[in-house]
Formats: C-alpha cells, sequence, structure tokens
C-alpha cells in the first residue's frame, strides 16, 4: 500500500478540500469540514479498505494523515 | 458457540406504530446546514418521530398490538405470553409487561414480563417467547418492543439527538407443530457496556442535584448524566467487527444460502455501519431493506418499522426467508434466521 493511495482514498472523503491539498503531514482536524462525523466516515473508509480497525483512542494520538497511515498498514506489516 | 434453534413456532403477525410529529434532520440546528447534508447523506437519517410528553413506549405498543390482535382476530385472553422489551418503562418498577397484560385484557395466566434490551431487544424478545410457546407446547405471545428514546436524549447533544427516533411494536407468534426451526446467534459483552449509557438513575448512580447539571462534553454536546451518551466510534468499531461474524455463523449453523436469503433485516443503526456490515457479508443492495431515512435508529423497533414500511406487500403474500439483525447497548448483539409464509401486517399506525 502506497501513501499516495492512501492519501488519494482519504480525499475523496473531504468534499471542501481541493484535490492536492492533503500531503502526509496535513492535520486532518485542520482540514476544512473535519467533524465528528468525518471522524466516523474516515475510521469506516480505513476499515473497509485496509480491514484495520481504529479505536477512539487510537484515532485521539493521531494528529497527521501520516499517523493514520501508520496505523492502516499496520495489518500489513 | 450461542447459536440455538426452536421448532414449532410461526410468525403470524407485525405491527408497528409511531408518534405522528415529525421531525427533520435539514431543520436541526445544532450543526451547518452544510454539516446537516452531510448527516442525511452519511448517516442515512433525514426524519425521526417524537413521542408527546405522556407518551409512553407502552402506549406505542399497546396500539400496535391492540391493530394487530384485531387483524388476527386473536383475543387478548388467548395470549399466554407477553414480552416487553424497552429501555423507557413507564415505571421504574413494576414491569410494564403487567400493566400491558392488563390493559389489553389478557388473562392472569398469561407470562408476562419486560427485557432490559434495546438495539439488539427484538430478536432476544422473539427468542424468549419462543422458547416459553415451545416448553409450554402450545399458545400464542406477543411481543412488544420500541423505544421513546428521545425522551432520553439532550438535544444539545449532536451525536445523539439526529440519529434517536420514537416507536413501538407488536409481533404475535404461535405454536404451530410443522412450523419450520427458528434458527438464533445471541451474543453480547459488557466490557462495552460505557460505550451507549444512561450514567445516572439507576441504583449504581441514583439520581442527584448533579446529575442535572449540563456539561460541556465537546463542541455541539452539551448533557447531563440523566442522558444518553453515544460513543459512535466504539459502536461502529464493534458492530462491523461483530456482527457480520455473528451472521456468518448463523448461516453456517443453519446451513442457509445467503442467496437464498430473501432480506436481511437489520437493526436501523446508521448508514455508515449498516453499509459496511452489508459489504462485510458481501450483500446485495436488494437484500437490504433501510426505513432509517424516514423513522430514524428507534431502537428495538426499528426491525418491525423496517418490515411494515419496506417490505409489507412480500411479508404479507410471499413466502420468505429472513435474517433479523440487532446490535448495539449492552453490547449485545443478536440475529434470526426465519421462514415465513404470509405474515399478517397492518399498515403503519400514527399516533
Amino acid at each position: 500500500m502506497q501513501l499516495t493511495d492512501f492519501i488519494q482514498s482519504i480525499s475523496s472523503e473531504f468534499e471542501d478540500v481541493p484535490p492536492g491539498t492533503i500531503s502526509g503531514e496535513t492535520e486532518f482536524r485542520k482540514l476544512e469540514g473535519w467533524s465528528s462525523m468525518m471522524a466516523l466516515i474516515v475510521i469506516a473508509k480505513i476499515d473497509s479498505d485496509y480491514s484495520v480497525t481504529i479505536t477512539a483512542e487510537k484515532l485521539a494520538k493521531c494528529a497527521t494523515i501520516n499517523d493514520l497511515f501508520a496505523i492502516a498498514q499496520s495489518k500489513a506489516t | 458457540m450461542s447459536t440455538f434453534s426452536i421448532n414449532n413456532i410461526r410468525i403470524s403477525g407485525i405491527s408497528a406504530c409511531v408518534p405522528k410529529k415529525e421531525v427533520s434532520n435539514y431543520d436541526f440546528e445544532l450543526i451547518s446546514p452544510k454539516e446537516r447534508e452531510l448527516l442525511v447523506k452519511t448517516v442515512g437519517i433525514e426524519k425521526r418521530r417524537i413521542a408527546d410528553k405522556g407518551v409512553c413506549t407502552s402506549d406505542l405498543c399497546f396500539e400496535s398490538a391492540k391493530v394487530l390482535l384485531d387483524e388476527l382476530k386473536w383475543k387478548a385472553d388467548e395470549i399466554d405470553v407477553l414480552i416487553f422489551v424497552t429501555q423507557t418503562p413507564d415505571y421504574i418498577t413494576p414491569a410494564t409487561a403487567n400493566l400491558i397484560q392488563q390493559k389489553l385484557g389478557c388473562a392472569n395466566s398469561c407470562i408476562a414480563l419486560d427485557i432490559n434490551l434495546g438495539c439488539s431487544g427484538y430478536v432476544y424478545g422473539i427468542a424468549v417467547a419462543s422458547s416459553l410457546l415451545q416448553t409450554l407446547g402450545r399458545g400464542k405471545a406477543l411481543v412488544l418492543a420500541g423505544d421513546i428514546s428521545t425522551a432520553c436524549i439532550s438535544e444539545k447533544d449532536k451525536s445523539t439527538t439526529p440519529i434517536f427516533s420514537d416507536a413501538g411494536s407488536a409481533t404475535a407468534l404461535e405454536y404451530k407443530p410443522g412450523a419450520p426451526a427458528m434458527y438464533f446467534n445471541l451474543q453480547g459483552d459488557g466490557k462495552g457496556f460505557g460505550s451507549i449509557i444512561i450514567p445516572d438513575g439507576g441504583y449504581r448512580n441514583p439520581v442527584t442535584q448533579q446529575s442535572l447539571q449540563n456539561e460541556q462534553i465537546s463542541e455541539g454536546i452539551i448533557r447531563n448524566k440523566t442522558q444518553l451518551i453515544l460513543h459512535g466510534i466504539d459502536v461502529f468499531n464493534f458492530s462491523v467487527n461483530e456482527v457480520p461474524k455473528n451472521i456468518e455463523e448463523l448461516l453456517s449453523f443453519s446451513a442457509a444460502d445467503r442467496a437464498k436469503i430473501n432480506y436481511f433485516v437489520f437493526h436501523q443503526a446508521n448508514r455508515i455501519i449498516n453499509e459496511a456490515i452489508r459489504k462485510k457479508l458481501k450483500l446485495d443492495s436488494a437484500q437490504v431493506p433501510y426505513s432509517l431515512q424516514y423513522f430514524g435508529n428507534t431502537s428495538s423497533a426499528t426491525i418491525p418499522v423496517t418490515i411494515i414500511t419496506q417490505i409489507k406487500k412480500e411479508a404479507e403474500s410471499n413466502p420468505l426467508k429472513m435474517v433479523f439483525s440487532g446490535f448495539g447497548v449492552g453490547l449485545s448483539w443478536s440475529s434470526l434466521l426465519v421462514e415465513t409464509d404470509g405474515i399478517v401486517c397492518p399498515p403503519l399506525i400514527e399516533v
């Protein structure tokens, strides 16, 4: 799994964020349109695409897209 | 393994009753219009029903039962078992089942009891009622299931208000030798008790002055300790991890072919959860009816509400193989595979 694919997959859920503006360093909570609902949407996306469960505690420790990517990859490694 | 089967029980009728008062999530002012659109699209709930003050779950279930008994031409004194599944009883004590028993005109010999379960409760109620009928070796049962969850939530809590809605239901079961077996898979896990909870008002944490003080939990969430807490991410993770496994076990135990099951009627939790479960089970959209958009999450009444409003005609006239699956507060989850041969389904009642 590539970070670029992951970013593309997550970006598609953010309607208000112009394509290409999200990078690994992006702090997802600062993205336009972030809300608790978006948190659930992102968790559902990662569950569906990568079969990885992100608990509320794990999410709380994530700040950037890279942090989410590290968890999404955890099953593969 | 928590699978078992019960023979000789037939589902004869299903009815449901909702309050007339309807609200739209497009008018939910706690979040921005853009968020409301996202809410309707992703959570899948547009409209909700709200019981007037003074209307209890038992009233909605009573209306459902009265209409259903009339349609079935059953007399109340023929009912041998009455199970009331709710988390919003009339009183802390006595059990509401006895009040409904009396109000309907059931005999003193009717076995009546409450079950304190929410979203998983409909299947549990059918399991308990069917087991009792099977043990009696005769008779008729009513499973009344529902909640007025809107009475327990804070209107200033964006994590609960747009989801919950009120409804009651009645399901008629009868002992009928030769009826196809019902297959069940009932599970629970108290470790997750805090995922959906009203912390104060029981005997662990009796109500004090402090219980009633509003607290700002986070942006868009103000509530007191007598109001419902819902940890959405916990509930999502639990549901998508446990429910597909539970249903796979049920299908394997009953040796059923999932392609030949006409409908998987899921508890209407929210669209994100339900679609994740559907995809994990590789089910066709046509096999999975939704009533969520119009009636929200009505706790233990969602399965009957979905049947009455979405697949009524087929349930009435065709033999169907269906899986019912409930999951939520407890944590508790349950599934049932049942073959029906024409269920009496009066139109949705509105009061």
